[in-house]
């Protein structure tokens, strides 16, 4: 475990199992503990300096006012930095290691981005301001909009959602909303056993009923299966390509065609585009709808849970409904901004309106810098790089961790395992939790749900030839470990901030607050605060 | 390409392992007809750095931002001036680059942010226990509506004429589509909120009514009131927050009986951004807990008794409960409510407070001085740091007119309800802390003469 | 009184007209750890096989399927702060709900003791 590296260097962390002595304060060197900021901090500090406001407020507001100011402590600013500095550290993040997380697509997050998206022309403009002041924000959402569209040779796309699976449900609106208009009541949507449990509950919320297809041996959809399902009550499917098994459904035109030619709609889970963009348009495959994540593909950062943005490419057939804002070039080369207010200017079949304002501005000035940044032939690099990555893995795993669909042929940007040949009462848990012990972010497990004991490793672009070596080799000293049924692998963590969490008591007895009070003076009441 | 470590000798290598000639070998499953033999046509290649930071400051130098003219929007959005360490440490890139918090064990620094923030927003919206956060509050405010169906077993919502029309809008687009009963009420330009007609709309088929609280023009409804009203038919009350600053100074929505609060939390730490990223802020009673959408983080203990903190309740979620998930979300916004967390514990319940003292003061001095302008008045009986004013001419056509001076001074009513007659000489206007006297001036000597020659 | 057995790993021990249902202790130790019961209202009207109560582990959430027709008499109270219960009393107090039957004879379709055992074993 703390063997030396190539270059002679050795962790200085002791062995599993080594108990340490303790020390008074809690803390351990740079292994700090952090109490709540409710712990922290006090009623009577503040970080912000304000001014004491003299005047009393507005007659017509007094029956409104509080009785005391929110129970909530406030801390300095070196408390408040510390704080949160202290938090960052007991963090497993991108900027620290790799993160192969199957189906997730954790690559570098470029720091131009972020500068990029900083600037004052973009940060500090208000989603309501005149559109002639706010040309330029316009012009962003359309050079997006146009490589996007360009990439994936689709007709259009709807740019206001604000995640992947809003995205999805965008779409399967937009087909609601054409079948609506073709006069017909379709109400079944098929989808893959091993779809992501987003497709089928985004389906569940447009309305739809859910009717599920195997898988063929191969991990690939069963053609046949889908056909049978297909009639005049089949609104569509929807299919994840690359799939989530990490392998590109080679049909994917045939099913296309069958479903046009029932009258369905075929949407296209985009989560793993990543692994074909710049080298295939899923415009050429028949697709109709497809959202994509600017969190995975393009780079925005995935900040602990969000925010995404989840743009929708449409084809011809869906284009015209879908939501309202709409930022499209006119004949006359301008840029149009469709709302409400002028829906009829060429957009008067949209279905509605998901978001308030124009969706995820932040992630298009990020998605789009980094989109410039790599050009046309730079994006085919990536796919081709995070596929090559994962064959890699896959190929210098496949002896030790059986792969399912190895046989099958190449993966595309992931590589699938499972824990069949572990030894007795060892399971892909145990891998997970090893490998944090060695420094590196567990891959995805337990997903898709049609392997026991999945496990999905997605390198991505991101890792280098030597960074992705020392992952192999500690994955091969885990399954190694686990096949020789090394018991310390079921108490792993050990040399994480926190080992493992009871989730059990958390479900039973849920605390999602804390339910202390702050300390000194308690809460001061508005004629303190008010100053007058 | 800066962003892409593998080198040509690594690739010629690793191709060798996987024991296959070329890189096209590996897209063997791809049909020969899709797959493109070369970059797509048209489009640029590779920039540098600085090509690509030249090419983006100019679209940034197309747009008038907001701290560069006196500036009077809201209507949803605010601009509060967000203290400098926030976005520094939101940058931290442990936090920055860090995923769903799915293994704990190193993934305590959000985890203790979310419940930090989870008990800043219940404790700001005077609910039991309050999520991780959703997307905004336009989408908060369905799920809420969805949540309050689900809860009741009814399925009619009644929606408040000073409920934000672009909320109203998702509303009424998703209850398209699955079929909900959304009673919307019509907006009125009236000093007072439209309380008495949100009460006459329950009835025993009402799952719950959603009042914003300010309302979209400013006013402030009578909470109490309506949640009497609502749970008198069985029906929940869904309080709407756009502008949270605003609990520093008005009672709490829980305090005064709703059954679930939502809101946007942009005001707090984040910032305009056109728009988005934002995050929904969604609090309820503890009784709703397994009703609820979107991510919980709780707390609990690890292996060692140690306090520590899981996302928790998950089998409500898409991921476990797939077609009979509470909600398709997946996500929450997390580094948004970061930001509105460290905000939050900056201020303090005391802080922000005082803040919201301030950001009235301004809205009292803004409102003093344009309604000393011949032919414009005041609407609101009532307002915290938003407000509508009466204009004598339509107030789309005054927006455009002031910003040709440099001033963005308020959003139209006819922009916010194009449909609706009889509110376009209304203009919504709000003052902030970062407004200024002199800010308040140029707005009013601006107003005052594109309204020249106009009949007051 | 007689046990009966469902293939959805149900049991229902009926009394009268009067059935108690719960999972069985082989369908517990596939669930895990449980976590909560979402259990139905009492005075419900249920049909055989509807899904009428939904018990959660930390992973998981599986549906409890009704193995006969009828209305809901009761549910039981104690899981609400004890769902483990349904861990440790899994044929016993850990029972979730009773019916009233209304077609005693859908019993029929049900397996005796020994015949899920063989059904278990054979899984």
């Amino acid at each position: 475990m703390n063997a030396p590296n190539a270059a002679g260097w050795r962790p200085a962390m002791g062995v599993a199992g080594e108990t340490r002595s303790a020390t008074s304060s809690g803390d351990y060197g740079l292994m700090l503990e952090e109490a709540l900021s409710f712990e922290l901090g006090s009623a009577d500090k503040c970080g912000v300096d304000l001014e004491k406001t003299r005047r009393e407020p507005a007659s017509g507001l007094t029956r409104f006012l509080r009785k005391a100011a929110p129970a909530l402590p406030g801390l300095t600013e070196p408390e408040t930095v510390r704080h949160y500095t202290r938090l960052s550290r007991q963090n497993y993040a991108i900027d620290l290691g790799p993160f192969p997380l199957g189906s997730c697509t954790m690559k570098h997050n470029p720091r131009l981005n972020e500068k990029m998206a900083r600037l004052p022309g973009f940060a500090d403009v208000h989603p309501l301001q005149p559109q002639k002041t706010v040309e330029g924000a316009l012009e962003v959402i359309e050079q997006l909009a146009d490589w996007l569209i360009t990439l994936t040779g689709m007709a259009s796309v709807a740019m206001s959602p604000k995640a992947g699976a809003h995205g999805e449900l965008c779409g399967l609106l937009c087909i609601r909303a054409a079948l609506d208009a073709r006069g017909e009541t379709r109400d079944i949507v098929l989808v893959p056993e091993s779809a992501h449990g987003t497709n089928p509950a985004t389906a569940a919320f447009a309305g739809f009923k859910v009717e599920s297809i195997p898988a063929t041996p191969a991990g690939r959809v069963d053609v046949e299966a889908l056909k049978a399902k297909l009639g005049p009550n089949v609104a569509g499917v929807m299919i994840t390509n690359p799939n989530t098994c990490g392998l590109f459904e080679p049909d994917m035109h045939e099913i296309a065609d069958a479903v046009h030619a029932a009258g369905g709609y075929v949407y296209c889970d985009g989560a793993n585009f990543n692994a074909i963009v710049g080298k295939v348009r899923p415009g050429d495959l028949g697709v109709d709808a497809m959202h994509i994540n600017l969190h995975k593909t393009f780079s925005t950062p995935h900040g602990g849970g969000g925010p995404g943005a989840g743009p929708v490419v449409l084809s011809e057939a869906l284009a015209p409904f879908a939501p309202l804002p709409f930022v499209t070039r006119g004949a006359d080369g301008c840029i149009h901004l469709v709302e409400e207010e002028n829906r009829g200017e060429g957009h008067d079949q949209a279905f509605g309106r998901m978001v308030a304002f124009h969706g995820q501005m932040g992630m298009f000035t990020r998605a789009l810098t980094y989109i410039l940044s790599h050009g046309a032939d730079g994006l085919r690099q990536v796919a081709e790089d995070a596929v090559l990555n994962a064959n890699y893995v896959l190929r210098s795993c496949e002896d030790l961790l059986p792969a399912p669909f190895a046989d099958s042929g190449p993966c595309m940007h992931e590589a699938l395992f499972s824990d069949a040949g572990l030894a007795e009462g060892f399971s892909t848990l145990d891998i997970a939790k090893g490998l944090i012990d060695e420094g590196f972010h567990p891959m995805t497990v337990y997903f898709p749900l049609v392997v026991k004991g999945a496990m999905l490793v997605e390198p991505t672009e991101t890792e280098s030839k030597a960074g992705l070596d020392r992952f192999i080799a500690s994955l091969r000293s885990l399954a190694e470990r686990a096949k020789g049924g090394d018991e310390s692998l079921h108490s792993a963590p050990y040399y994480a901030p926190r080992r493992r969490l009871d989730e059990t008591l958390a479900a039973r007895k849920p605390i999602l607050v804390w339910q202390g009070n702050p300390t000194e003076s308690g809460t001061p009441s508005l004629s303190e605060i008010g100053g007058s | 390409m800066r962003y892409l470590p593998l080198t040509p000798a690594d690739r010629a290598s690793m191709l060798e392992t996987i024991g296959v000639g070329g890189i096209d070998d590996l897209f063997v499953d791809v049909p020969a007809q899709a797959r493109l033999a070369g970059p797509i046509d048209g489009l640029p290649a590779h920039a540098s750095e600085m090509a690509v930071e030249r090419h983006m400051t100019s679209l940034a130098a197309k747009n008038l931002s907001a701290g560069s003219v006196p500036f009077f929007l809201g209507a949803g959005a605010y601009r509060h001036h967000v203290p400098a360490s926030v976005d520094h440490l939101i940058q931290r890139g442990e936090f920055l680059t860090a995923y769903t918090p799915y293994q704990p064990e190193i993934a305590q620094g959000t985890l203790q942010v979310l419940f930090e923030f989870q008990t800043q927003v219940a404790r700001l919206f005077g609910t039991d226990i309050a999520n991780a956060s959703m997307y905004d509050g336009s989408t908060a405010c369905w799920e809420a509506i969805l949540m309050a169906a689900r809860v009741t077993r009814k399925g009619r919502a009644v929606l408040s004429g000073g409920l934000h029309p672009h909320y109203g809008e998702v509303v009424r687009t998703m209850a398209k589509f699955t079929k909900d009963d959304i009673v919307s009420l019509a907006p009125e330009l009236a000093a007072d909120p439209d309380d008495n007609a949100v009460i006459a709309s329950i009835d025993d088929a009402t799952s719950c009514v959603v009042v914003q609280y300010p309302d979209v023009l400013g006013r402030i409804p009578d909470l109490a009131a309506i949640a009497d009203a609502a749970h008198a038919k069985g029906a929940l009350l869904v309080a709407v927050v756009t502008e949270p600053v605003a609990l520093g100074l008005i009672e709490a929505p829980g305090v005064l009986g709703a059954d679930i609060v939502v809101g946007e939390g942009q005001s707090l730490g984040v910032g305009l951004q056109f728009g988005g990223p934002y995050l929904g802020l969604f609090g309820c009673r503890e009784k709703f807990v397994r009703q609820m959408p979107g991510r919980l983080c709780g707390q609990t203990v690890d292996a060692e008794g140690r306090r520590g903190f899981v996302l928790t309740l998950s089998t409500r979620e898409q991921h476990i409960r797939r077609e009979k998930a509470t909600s398709n979300i997946c996500t929450n916004s997390g580094l948004c409510a970061l930001a509105f967390s460290i905000h939050l514990t900056l201020l303090g319940g005391e802080g922000l407070a005082r803040l919201a003292a301030v950001n009235h003061a301004r809205a009292q001095a803004t409102f003093e001085r344009l309604a000393r302008i011949p032919g414009v008045t005041l609407l609101n009986a009532a307002y915290f740091n938003e407000a509508t004013v009466i204009l004598p001419r339509d107030a789309r056509e005054v927006v455009r007119d002031l910003a040709d001076r440099q001033v963005l001074g308020g959003v139209s009513l006819g922009r916010l309800f194009p449909v609706a007659d009889g509110l376009h000489n209304a203009l919504l206007v709000a003052a902030t802390e970062t407004t200024t006297d002199d800010d308040i001036e140029a707005f009013a000597t601006a107003l005052e003469t594109v309204l020249v020659g106009v009949p007051g | 009184m007689t046990r009966y057995f469902s293939e959805d790993h149900e049991w229902i021990e009926v009394e009268g007209n009067l059935g108690t249902v719960g999972i069985t202790d082989y369908a517990q130790g596939q669930l895990g750890d449980i976590t909560f019961v979402d259990l139905p209202a009492e005075g419900a009207t249920v049909g055989k096989g509807d899904s009428v109560s939904v018990v959660d582990s930390v992973k998981a959430a599986s549906d409890v399927y009704t193995p006969v027709s009828g209305t809901v008499a009761a549910v039981n109270e104690a899981l609400a702060d004890q769902p483990e219960l349904v861990n440790t009393e899994a044929e016993t107090g850990g029972w979730l709900f009773r019916v009233t039957l209304s077609d005693a004879a859908e019993l029929g379709s049900l397996m005796d003791e020994a015949a899920y055992k063989s059904y278990v074993d054979s899984l």
